[in-house]
């Protein structure tokens, strides 16, 4: 095929020599079979129109860390401010016992992924045997093809689990570019809450290739609190695909940050299967130098009465590239759904660009639908109130950026780990760098 | 305190404001009135420091120094504030938040030590019981939601809290009823100060009734076309502009 990435990670037809069990082998073989097929999406593909793979597929990765189970990693790396609770540490995709705290919650497993694929698995067959159909989804093939290890968490129906639950993504340096993958299930039964942080780090300098599948079910009635903190360094390569599936009356409130990462991609899919489901979804990318980040919302109204409410925001600057699409279908039959998508973006940088995409597909009848996208400066009129009361420039315009921002993670009810994401925002926002930039392009 | 000159202002290529003079002094309450397009808000922006408000001529000299010099954060610093027509929505910044930022921004320009929270909650408080506000305010986002009258009372819990030596109240009795109005002027009579000077833009003379001018200018095509004391304010009431206008055309026949 001539795509060196796929022939370093595949090219000698060797699937991972682990304890997976027969039917899980067969997954990895199909999978691995359909991405040699069909290859990577190319800048052809709708799905991937404004992020091109072509250096990406032109370097060779090793396959996994033969280290990871050992790698020391810095305490400081994997903590999180206000998770002080149970933790789950992955290092280049191998869980990490020794890094992870995990005391027994009433009616809470946590399983690591290779353990449940080395049994039958019957509970979660359905899931991890599912196919990936489109080439456009040649990651989670790859996934598939190649996973070892990840978090599989189950929440008994009717629990309420009161602690934050931690996982930590760790991208270790190795001194090679290697190409980890990570599994997640997650499942909450009927009436079950999780709150849940979905963590990606890394170590400064490493480009590695880091690619995850996270799957989580909601029976009815359930409800997940879902954060996913991005903070890699500016360096690796990250593609993730978040998949939940909302039974009746459910709900998914998830929050993404993406703040690191020198080509990020990451699909979320969610389909509103159950009466009454509910997404609420809130967004941030703050970009800077070459990073690109493209975000792919795939929303889809299933059944009756069904809402989503979508609220993203974009910040690029210097020579940075932020994508947003954001799709809702309203099916057939999902009649009553109520679908809202708003999607505001600021340049900060004539060299930065922002490409936005709001699509809505409506297919029911009294649907309730309302979409917008824009992208723009910094409001003079709101900078001038800030000057005007005696703010200097740069501090005014670090505030009315963190509170651009900040619209979408402002319901973060956790004092501390609000505090420290507002601190992880006001660090990737060009303040008191403001002055010597303009210094730089006077001269 | 401030002496402006002939002053000529420019905003998206028109000229706004054509040689307008004007002289304000400590202690002193200066109401400034005109017509819709007479130029009354120009003349807050300019001294406040926006941009795009392109002064072609004249000089305006604030504390003996060139005003126009300054940025808007150091006028602010020096005491100047501009009570907006319209202030500004800013989801996600904290009203208690921004005052302090901007209290303090204020105080280190000036030399003078930074208020800890606990020191600016009490002169919060004081400010807040003095313009009967409810502490609600406090917590919510910069003007978000607030209604007109909510956004007025703000400006001048502001201007209350920041202390200016000369502010420009830029029809902040617009759109007012008649308690809110009463409120407005309360908080303006009750910082009355021999050192300390107010300029009131308005379009009526209602407003005259609560706050009691020293002077009032008339400001028409870009210049004080009249001044006099309290009862000019009242013959405008009575005669409206057109009055101002024919006065001009018969003074120049």
């Amino acid at each position: 095929m001539g795509v060196a990435l796929l022939d370093s990670l595949l090219g000698d037809g060797s699937i991972p020599d682990d304890p997976a069990s027969d039917w899980f082998v067969d997954v990895r073989r199909r999978a691995s079979e359909a991405l040699v097929r069909d290859g990577l999406p190319t800048a052809r593909e709708e799905a991937w129109k404004y992020t091109n793979l072509r250096s990406l597929a032109q370097r060779r990765h090793a396959r996994g860390d033969e280290q990871a189970a050992s790698r020391a990693i810095d305490a400081a790396t994997i903590a999180l401010p206000g998770a002080d609770g149970p933790r789950v540490v992955f290092v280049n995709g191998v869980y990490r016992a020794d890094l992870s705290r995990w005391s027994a919650i009433e009616g809470v497993s946590f399983q690591s992924f290779s353990e449940v694929i080395a049994g039958d698995a019957q509970a979660e067959r359905v899931l991890l045997t599912r196919r990936f159909d489109s080439k456009a989804q040649a990651f989670a093939r790859l996934n598939s093809a190649l996973v070892l290890d990840g978090p599989v968490i189950r929440v008994a129906a009717g629990v309420g689990v009161p602690e934050l639950v931690h996982v930590v993504y760790v991208g270790a340096a190795t001194g090679t570019d290697i190409a980890w993958q990570a599994r997640a299930l997650v499942e909450l039964g009927e009436g079950a809450s999780l709150r849940l942080v979905e963590h990606h780090v890394g170590e400064a300098g490493q480009a590695d290739l880091g690619n995850t599948v996270s799957q989580f079910a909601l029976r009815a009635h359930a409800r997940l609190d879902l954060l996913q903190l991005q903070t890699m360094p500016e360096s690796g390569t990250l593609i993730r695909r978040s998949e939940a599936v909302l039974e009746a009356d459910a709900q998914l409130h998830v929050r993404t940050l993406e703040l690191g990462g020198l080509l990020v991609r990451h699909d979320l899919a969610v389909e509103l299967a159950g009466d009454r489901a509910r997404l609420h979804s809130r967004g941030v990318f703050a970009l800077r130098g070459r990073q690109h980040v493209d975000t792919h919302l795939d929303v889809r109204h299933v059944a009756r009465d069904t809402v989503s409410d979508l609220l993203w925001r974009g910040v690029a600057d210097q020579r940075s590239r932020g994508v947003f699409h954001g799709a809702i279908t309203v099916a057939a039959g999902a009649d009553g759904a109520d679908a809202n998508l708003s999607n505001k973006n600021l340049l900060l940088s004539a060299q930065a660009e922002i490409d936005t995409q709001p699509v809505l597909e409506i297919h029911a009848d009294e649907v309730k639908a309302a979409h917008g996208a824009t992208v723009g400066q910094l409001d003079e009129h709101a900078l001038f109130y800030l000057r005007a009361r005696g703010l200097p420039m740069p501090v005014a315009r670090a505030l009315l950026m963190l509170a651009f921002c900040r619209v979408a993670v402002d319901s973060i009810e956790n004092v501390a780990l609000h505090e420290h994401i507002d601190a992880l925002l006001l660090e990737r926002l060009p303040h008191a760098a403001m002055d010597t930039d303009e210094a730089q392009s006077g001269s | 305190m401030l002496k402006i000159e002939n002053l000529h202002v420019r905003v998206a290529g028109k000229v706004i404001l054509k040689g307008l003079d004007l002289t304000v002094n400590a202690g002193e309450v200066h109401a400034i009135m005109g017509p819709n397009g007479a130029g009354k808000s120009t003349l807050g922006y300019v001294l406040a420091g926006r941009e795009g408000y392109e002064v072609i001529d004249g000089t305006v000299t604030y504390e003996g120094a060139d005003l126009l010099a300054l940025e808007p954060e150091e006028r602010a610093a020096s005491g100047v504030f501009l009570a907006f027509q319209y202030p500004v929505e800013i989801p996600g910044v904290n009203n208690t938040y921004f005052l302090r930022a901007a209290l303090n921004a204020q105080r280190r320009r000036r030399g003078e030590p930074e208020l800890d929270s606990m020191q600016f909650l009490k002169r919060v408080r004081e400010k807040l019981a003095v313009l009967h506000l409810k502490d609600e305010l406090l917590h919510r986002a910069v003007n978000e939601g607030f209604s007109g009258g909510e956004k007025k009372r703000n400006e001048i819990f502001q201007m209350a809290l920041l202390e200016p030596r000369l502010a420009i109240l830029d029809e902040t009795d617009s759109g007012l009823d008649i308690d809110a109005l009463k409120m407005v002027a309360d908080g303006v009579n009750a910082m009355r100060d021999p050192g300390r000077a107010f300029v009131v833009i308005t379009h009526y003379q209602r407003l005259l009734d609560y706050i009691v001018p020293d002077f009032v200018h008339v400001l028409a095509e870009g210049r004080i076309v009249e001044s006099g004391d309290r009862t000019l304010a009242l013959r405008l009431e009575e005669h409206g502009y057109a009055w101002i206008a024919e006065r001009k055309v018969a003074g120049a026949a």
